[in-house]
């Protein structure tokens, strides 16, 4: 008990610190340039040729467009979002670690790479940066290509970057010399489902979701090489300490999930089961850590999508011939039946993997949301920072809601890196499974 | 206005599914306390079946999301 109230204690103190942390990140930033201006219905070219003194900003907050703007009101949804997307520095605790930002660009011959240190984004600056480097701007956490060929194609200093939106969609301007160049953001690969697409450049940058993913698959490899050693070397012998560990887990896999559903084809998937799992068990709990990146892999939707087409290609590729009999010509069903069934059978070769992906995302990008805030708690009840007891208040109560939140985390971690491996067996066994009528 | 109905959609689709969870949760305890010896089994289909039901409410969620243009 009495440890408990101590770490109870302790975590409230690393919150309030966190806080402060945070806190002062919007003085430099949100108040120097980085601003939601809410403009409707206004000509881009307009602010693009210098048209600058008509653009007021959201409230009477700025005079012009380059110009300073006042206090901004805390927002606890932006807030959480920019916590949980992805990021090109690596923060421990109040330590950042630039990260080297790779970028291909087809028009600016090829390849760039250069740290993200170049921005000057790394403290205090939520994620938005003071410079320009050779047209590259970051503008919360993202990375943006200025299009206009005029702007200088060096490290310069930027006096701000400003949200415009426009038909519902907000698109970032670079403020430079007392001037505004649009930008655009990196191709993705949604077919401008989400409103991506193929612009001017490819982000291949090493963020902090990809260090995460290394220094994951990095312990997991140690972890089992130590732990099929100690097979070797102390064979005949009762396991010990990481061999316990891990062996109830695999076994668990095997006889629960991949014997279960896969029958004689168990060990022939019981790898990539069990890859599966550990992968995205070891990213979920590396993700719940605090203070260390509080890196949202799995919360990631590239990241579950990739798993998902993973799951989806082994299926189509060991389906045998029962499976695209019934997918294609389920025996026994009459033909106006058929008419129905087919095209929903093949909808559901792909609503299968859609599920996996958005599931995943889902769940750990809803945990890390909530725990943000709680977090954001301390911001609310201390009206950003003017309340000092609301603020202790907000604390206690974010230390509280939080710790529940995490323990509630922990338990999703494991349950949906279950979940992800045992429907991966379920269709795995459906495509595998031989006839029995 | 198009965001909020998505919002009211999406708390529609929302309610299924927790009465869909919900009920598979009771039907699970109550198989359980028939059956305590079949408790692994019986464990591990809940969450499958659960999983399903998310899976719709998850269509859910992003088709609001995609009408809402976020």
């Amino acid at each position: 008990m009495r440890h408990l109230v101590l770490s109870l204690v302790f975590s409230c103190f690393a919150l309030v610190a966190f806080a402060q942390h945070d806190h002062s990140g919007h003085d430099h930033s949100d108040h120097a340039g980085h601003n939601h201006a809410d403009h409707a219905g206004h000509d881009h070219a307009a602010h693009a040729d210098g048209g600058h003194d008509d653009h007021h900003g959201h409230g009477g907050h700025g005079e012009k467009a380059c110009g300073h703007y006042t206090h901004h009101e805390f927002n606890a949804g932006d807030n959480a979002i920019h916590h949980i997307s992805d990021a090109n520095v690596y923060s421990i605790g109040p330590f950042n670690i630039p990260l080297p930002v790779i970028l291909y660009v087809p028009n600016e011959g090829g390849f760039k790479m250069f740290s993200s240190t170049q921005f000057d984004h790394a403290s205090g600056h939520h994620g938005t940066g003071v410079r320009a480097h050779e047209r590259f701007v970051i503008d919360g956490g993202q990375v943006k290509h200025v299009t206009d060929s005029s702007f200088p194609n060096e490290n310069v200093a930027i006096s701000g970057i400003v949200h415009i939106k426009k038909d519902g969609k907000e698109e970032a301007f670079v403020c430079y010399n007392e001037k505004l160049y649009p930008t655009e953001v990196k191709s993705t690969a949604d077919a401008g489902i989400f409103g991506g697409g193929i612009t001017g450049y490819y982000d291949f940058s090493l963020t902090k979701n990809v260090v995460s993913m290394f220094i994951v698959c990095l312990i997991l490899f140690l972890l089992f090489t130590s732990a099929a050693k100690a097979y070797k070397t102390r064979e005949g012998k009762a396991p010990t300490g990481l061999q316990n560990l891990l062996e109830v887990m695999v076994t668990f896999i095997r006889d629960e999930v991949a014997v279960p559903f896969l029958g004689h084809n168990a060990s022939k998937f019981l790898p990539f089961l069990l890859t599966l799992f550990f992968f995205i068990l070891g990213l979920n709990l590396w993700g719940q850590v605090p203070f260390f990146g509080g890196s949202n892999v799995t919360g990631n939707i590239g990241v579950t999508a990739v798993l998902a087409i993973i799951t989806f290609f082994a299926v189509n590729f060991n389906g045998n011939k029962h499976y695209w009999e019934h997918l294609f010509a389920a025996p026994g069903t009459p033909w106006f039946v058929k008419i129905i069934l087919v095209p929903v059978e093949i909808m559901g070769m792909f609503i299968k993997p859609i599920t996996l992906m958005l599931r995943l995302f889902a769940n750990i990008t809803a945990g890390h949301m909530v725990i943000l805030i709680f977090v954001s708690f301390v911001f609310i009840f201390g009206n950003s920072g003017e309340s000092v007891p609301g603020a202790a208040g907000g604390a206690v109560a974010a230390t509280l809601l939080s710790l529940f939140m995490m323990s509630i985390e922990l338990i999703v971690a494991f349950v949906q890196a279950f979940v992800f491996t045992i429907l991966t067996a379920s269709y795995l066994g459906q495509a595998t499974e031989e006839a029995h009528h | 206005m198009v965001g909020s109905i998505a919002a009211i959609g999406m708390g529609l689709a929302v309610i299924g599914a927790a009465i869909g969870i919900g009920w598979i949760g009771a039907k699970a305890m109550e198989s359980i306390a028939r059956q305590p010896e079949a408790v692994g089994d019986i464990r591990s289909n809940m969450i499958l079946m659960a999983a399903f039901i998310e899976g719709a409410a998850l269509i859910a969620l992003i088709l609001s999301f995609l009408v809402a243009g976020v």
